[in-house]
Parts: structure tokens; sequence; C-alpha cells
């Protein structure tokens, strides 16, 4: 009964700090200096249309390196937790019921489907709203879709460490060759800035989002593996 | 209309939270975690929506020379991109932690697992 009390009395102070927050917000007008700088400076400098990706990508392209890392630690921690058990899991497994025509049929129209769109998504992550992890994402979940149809189905570890471990050294080689023939550590005007808008523009972007998405939708469809193959019931 | 969506991630951050607070089951604990966890993510996108502007994409709808006055602050969103992200990873790597809490006890009752609680 305290103990619901101290909740609602903890939650009680945290709303009304919101609501404070939000009575003191007023929205801006204009840009704040950093936007500015980057909506002004973006088209000639990395030669990018979609300025989140100039700013993902290019100038803060270190912090995405970090992401990546800690996004493939926790791949690796969840590997690495989960593989004890899976000894004895493997001797448990039991016949699993069919998982029935529409969704073994349909996966199989729509698995290529998905990986296609996902491809394209991060291909064209400087044009449109999407990028490297938004379209690892997706090919992410054609991973799923092949796991719900045949939960017992066995998906190569080595090919999903090597495509992983692949596109992060070359993303990471990508970014020291930066220092050599442009301004510095992963900057994109190694190759021709080219037109703004068009496929091959803004020098490396598309060449390093196609990297992170390759190496994001490995770590996420290694942990998506992981987790489906402890499953011992 | 940035009011309703900080509203609506303000309340989505405070029901996240009663129920990681109040809920006894490890799995709805992460699911109300990951509903936190959205909310704060529409609460740092709506704080750089700005009325009348458009994505921050340059194409047709928005010429060059007037970027700066047609455009939405566009860091906001490069940042909850990354915490999107991060935010997927930190849940997984509960559910595999749940797993294993469920591997040594047969049970994710929160009250059950006292080794740490003074």
């Amino acid at each position: 009964m305290i103990k619901r009390a101290m909740v609602f009395l903890f939650l009680l102070g945290l709303g009304s700090l919101f609501i404070v927050f939000m009575q003191e917000y007023t929205p801006d007008t204009e840009l704040n200096q950093t936007g500015r700088y980057y909506a002004e400076h973006t088209a000639q400098d990395i030669g990018a249309a979609n300025i989140v990706t100039a700013i993902i990508v290019t100038y803060r392209g270190l912090d995405t390196i970090g992401e990546v890392t800690v996004l493939f630690l926790t791949a690796a921690i969840v590997g690495m937790l989960l593989s004890r058990g899976s000894h004895k899991g493997k001797s448990l497994q039991r016949e699993l019921p069919q998982s029935g025509e529409l969704l073994t049929t349909g996966s199989y129209l729509l698995v290529p489907l998905i990986l296609l769109l996902g491809a394209y998504v991060f291909i064209n992550g400087h044009l449109t709203p999407g990028g490297g992890f938004q379209g690892g994402a997706i090919i992410a979940s054609a991973i799923l879709l092949m796991l719900l149809t045949d939960p017992l189905r066995h998906f190569s570890h080595q090919l999903i460490t090597i495509i992983e471990s692949v596109s992060g050294l070359l993303f990471v080689s990508i970014g020291v060759l930066g220092l050599f023939y442009a301004g510095g550590f992963l900057d994109n005007r190694i190759l021709p800035l080219g037109e703004l808008g068009s496929l091959f523009s803004a020098g490396v972007i598309p060449i390093i989002y196609s990297l992170i998405g390759l190496k994001v939708g490995a770590e996420f469809s290694s942990m998506l593996v992981n987790l489906s193959e402890t499953e011992d019931s | 209309m940035v009011q309703i969506a900080m509203a609506t991630g303000f309340i989505l951050i405070l029901m996240g939270l009663y129920g990681a607070l109040t809920n006894q089951n490890i799995l709805r604990i992460i699911v109300s975690f990951s509903i936190a966890n959205t909310g704060v993510n529409i609460v740092l996108v709506s704080i750089g929506y700005m009325h009348g502007r458009t994505a921050p994409i340059l194409n047709e709808a928005v010429p060059l020379a007037q970027a700066t006055a047609r455009i939405i602050d566009p860091v906001p969103q490069a940042l909850v991109l990354t915490a999107i992200v991060i935010g997927l990873g930190i849940t997984t790597l509960m559910l595999a932690f749940a797993y294993k809490l469920y591997e040594r006890k047969g049970t994710l009752d929160i009250s059950k697992f006292s080794e740490l609680k003074w």
C-alpha cells in the first residue's frame, strides 16, 4: 500500500514537472544556430538532399560509428547470454505444428519483396526519408517473417557474422580513406559530390549508408535468430 | 499541434513508468519501459517541430535558397533516430536477461528475485 502511494506521489511530481514544462514551452519560429548551419551548408558541403542523413553519416559520423558499435555489443551480449543454455535446448526440441498454408505461401511472396524494400530504403537514404538503420530494420523483419513461418529454421551464424564484420570493417576503412583523400575522418568528398538529388550524389554517403544497412540488418537478424534458437519449449 | 504531440509523449512516459513500477511480471516491466521510451522519442521529435514547415529534405518542395525558412529543425530527428535504434538494442538485452532469469528460477515474478534487495 505504501509502495503504491510512493509510486503515485512520484508520478504526480513528474507529471506536474511536465505540465510546467508544457506551459512554459513556446515553439521556435526560426531555426536555431545549429539547425541553420546544417540547412545552409548541407547542399554545397555534403551534397545530400536529406539533411538528417547528412548529419548522421557525415557531420556526426563518429557518433554513428559509436552507435553501430553499441548495437554490435548488444548483439554480442545477447548471443553470449543465450548460447550457454542452448546445448540442452537442442535435445528438447519437439515437433511443432505446421505453420499453415497462408503464412507459408505468403512468406514466399513477401520475403523477397521486403528484402528489396529494405535495400531500396538504405540505398536512397540520402534522398528520401530512410537510411541504413531503417533499411536494416526492414531486412530484419523479413528474417522475422521467415522465423515465424518455420521456427526451427536454421540460419547460418557464420554468414551473418561475415556480413556484419565485413561491412563494419569497410565502413571504418572508408572513414580512414577520408583522412587521406578529403578533409578528415569520415569525410564524404572522396567521390565527387554529383548533382543534388540524383542517386549517385553526396560522395560516399550512399555506400556508407548501405554498409550501415547491411550491418544493422545482420545485427538485428542475429538477435532474432539467437532469441528464437533458445526457445527450448 | 505541438502541444498535442508533446502531451501524448508525456502521458506515454507517465504510463510507462507507472507500469514499470507497479507490475510484478518482468515481461510487463519490459513492455512498460519500451512504452516510456516511445514517449521520450515523441517529446523529442515534437520539440523540433515548427508550424507550417516541412521535413528537412531538399527537393522540389524546398528550394535551396529558402531552405532556412522552410524546413524544421533536423537535429532532434537525427537524435531520435539514434535513440530508437539504441532503445531496440536495450529491449533485446532486457529480453535476453529475462530469459536467463526465467531459466534460473522458473518464474518471471520480480518479487521472487530478492538477492540484491536490502
